[in-house]
């Protein structure tokens, strides 16, 4: 079941990621400007950070603005009450769509490296493969379980899609990604501390440069995990609630 | 045990109008149903639109909670069971919506047949009957978002059939389906039936209801107003028969004289082409032929007929409350 559902899932979002150009082209277009930005500075070293970091940006914004974004269609498509409908619980459901979303986040790291390797010669030197993998691997994992606790509330909360296009841009500032961490108020650190995509980022950039990310790695699973949890929980609540409000349909 | 079992079932929705003044509204959709469907039995839920037929539905099918009273489904509680109720249940209804658009027909059904746990071994022999049954064979490699409103249709009965059921819910499935096509289905229906299957239908059409349901309940503004076999319904309205006159320019006080006479329960007018059909309910062993057309005086009158009151007579008596 997840294997099957996980496929169609992703040939769904596929589709509709190439036709609203939107997912694919737009990280494309800010990591060009990051890009573009960063090469004032004309070192290397900065290009790298800047490579990697809009990497990760545009997994973040796919997720982001999908994870909201797909519940709120299948409400639009009546889809969502033959979801629930169905004796498979909710969470269970949800699983394949956030891999699917995951899987899409993984693209938009491929083709944004690409296209900082073809257009802007970046080339990321990653000194160990293996943990470079692994850090990517978590931090996509971590972004995904941020992307199911978001799609929960979107059964309850119609409104709740804006909060995920909301989150895409702070998130950007308070992840890390391309603008040290240092650079903030001690408070805004703190959410960025519980923020997973923050310690995934740093696991990439350790890796690449061939530091050790385990603790890193561990953190941003373990805070990605917390959400997850989280998010498994309040989809039966939520559930309940959509049941007693009415809100699974528009009709 | 009744396979289907409504307890004083209520719903009321809480509405906002307005954007700045944020008044509430409750709206009671539903207030106070109670019925219950044997095992095999085809129940009818009749009524007029917004009377609260989905709404109901929709708290059997556990998809809605009720705001208070209860209702279980082959003996699960639909609150505190919903998930054995849903493993049991099949769920079709009418419009548009519903369907995977970026998906072809086939990874539609093939979703839903995960969802519902259909083995994989039987999954693609039990797609390929429902699309024959359902006349899609041949088209379920195109994307849904290309097909036509009954094509939809076809498509969502197929999936409410994917686990094979005990117990169907329908509401309003032969909606926006060809002559041809809702026939097929309506014997469709009565094949499931003699399945052993127990269905709650809901439909705008008399005669299908008329032709399927072994009994009706009439549903109006949230109240069950009638319960019965097809055959009781029609005669607890009207013992008699209906008198079909067709008039040309006919006044409406001829319409008032007609009601007044003795004899007759209510008398309406119908727009048919150029002429004006008055169509009077005659009650049980009254001889009003003479009469009615003594008060039509000089209207030019046509063909006049009479016939055995159909199911749509009485459920017109019935929602238009008397
Ligand atoms: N989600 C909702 N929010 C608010 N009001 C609703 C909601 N769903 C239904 N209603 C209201 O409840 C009442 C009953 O609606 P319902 O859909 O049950 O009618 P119905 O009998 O199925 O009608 P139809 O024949 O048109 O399908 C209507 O007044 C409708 O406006
Ligand atoms: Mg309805």
């Amino acid at each position: 079941m997840l294997v099957i559902s996980w496929w169609l899932h992703l040939k769904m979002l596929a589709v509709s990621a190439f036709e609203g150009v939107f997912q694919v082209i737009w990280p494309l277009f800010f990591a060009t400007t990051a890009f573009l930005v960063y090469r004032q500075a004309d070192d290397p070293q900065v290009m790298v950070y800047a490579g990697l970091g809009a990497a990760v940006m545009g997994i973040w914004s796919v997720i982001a603005t999908t994870a909201s974004g797909v519940l709120q269609r299948e409400r639009w498509l009546g889809t969502l009450e033959l979801l629930v409908a169905s004796p498979t619980r909710f969470a269970l459901i949800l699983v394949p769509i956030t891999t699917a979303m995951a899987t899409l986040g993984l693209y938009s790291l491929g083709s944004t490296l690409l296209w900082g390797w073809l257009l802007f010669d970046i080339s990321v030197p990653v000194a160990d493969p293996f943990l470079f993998v692994v850090s990517v691997v978590a931090s996509i994992l971590s972004i995904a379980l941020i992307g199911f606790l978001l799609s929960v509330s979107v059964v309850r909360y119609r409104t709740a899609w804006a909060l995920g296009n909301l989150l895409e841009y702070p998130g950007w500032l308070l992840c890390g990604f391309l603008v040290p961490l240092t650079l903030f108020p001690t408070w805004a650190a703190w959410i960025s501390y519980v923020l997973p995509p923050t310690w995934g980022m740093e696991a990439i950039r350790l890796s690449a440069s061939g530091d050790s990310p385990w603790a890193q790695v561990l953190v941003c699973l373990g805070l990605g995990i917390v959400y997850g949890a989280v998010g498994a929980l309040l989809s039966e609540t939520v559930l309940r609630s959509a049941r007693r409000h009415a809100t699974l349909s528009l009709t | 045990m009744s396979v289907i079992e409504a307890r004083d079932l209520r719903r009321s929705y809480r509405t906002r109008t307005g954007l700045w003044k944020r008044e509430k509204k409750v709206v009671e959709a539903v207030r106070g149903v109670s019925f219950a469907v044997e095992q095999g039995e085809l129940f009818g839920l009749l009524g007029p639109n917004a009377a609260g037929k989905t709404t109901t539905i929709k708290m059997l099918i556990t998809l809605l909670l009720p705001t208070s009273g209860s209702a279980s489904v082959l003996g699960h509680d639909v609150v505190d069971d919903a998930r054995e109720v849903r493993r049991h249940i099949g769920y079709v209804f009418g419009g548009d919506r519903g369907l995977y658009e970026r998906l072809n027909a086939l990874d539609n059904l093939r979703y839903f047949a995960e969802l519902y746990g259909v083995p994989a071994r039987e999954q693609k022999q039990r797609i390929g009957a429902l699309l024959e049954l359902v006349g899609l064979t041949g088209r379920e490699k195109e994307r849904t978002e290309g097909f036509s409103r009954g094509m939809r249709q076809r498509l969502h009965i197929a999936r409410g059939l994917l686990h094979d059921p005990e117990v169907l819910f329908l509401d309003e499935p032969t909606i926006g389906i060809d002559p041809v096509g809702a026939r097929e289905l309506r014997a469709t229906i009565g094949t499931l039936k003699g399945q052993g299957k127990t269905i709650l239908l809901t439909t705008h059409y008399m005669f299908e209801a008329d032709e399927l349901c072994d009994r009706i309940a009439v549903i109006r503004a949230g109240e069950l107003v009638a319960e019965g076999t097809p055959a009781t319904l029609k005669q607890r309205v009207t013992g008699g028969h209906v008198m079909e006159v067709e008039t040309f320019g006919m006044p409406e006080s001829a319409v008032a004289a007609v009601r007044s006479l003795a004899g007759v329960s209510t008398a309406a007018v119908e727009e048919r082409g150029q002429a004006q059909v008055l169509l009077v309910q005659v009650g049980p062993g009254a001889e009003v032929t003479s009469a009615v057309l003594g008060c039509l005086g000089g209207v030019n009158v046509g063909r006049v007929s009479s016939r055995e009151p159909t199911l749509e007579d009485a459920y017109v008596e019935l929602v238009s409350g008397q």
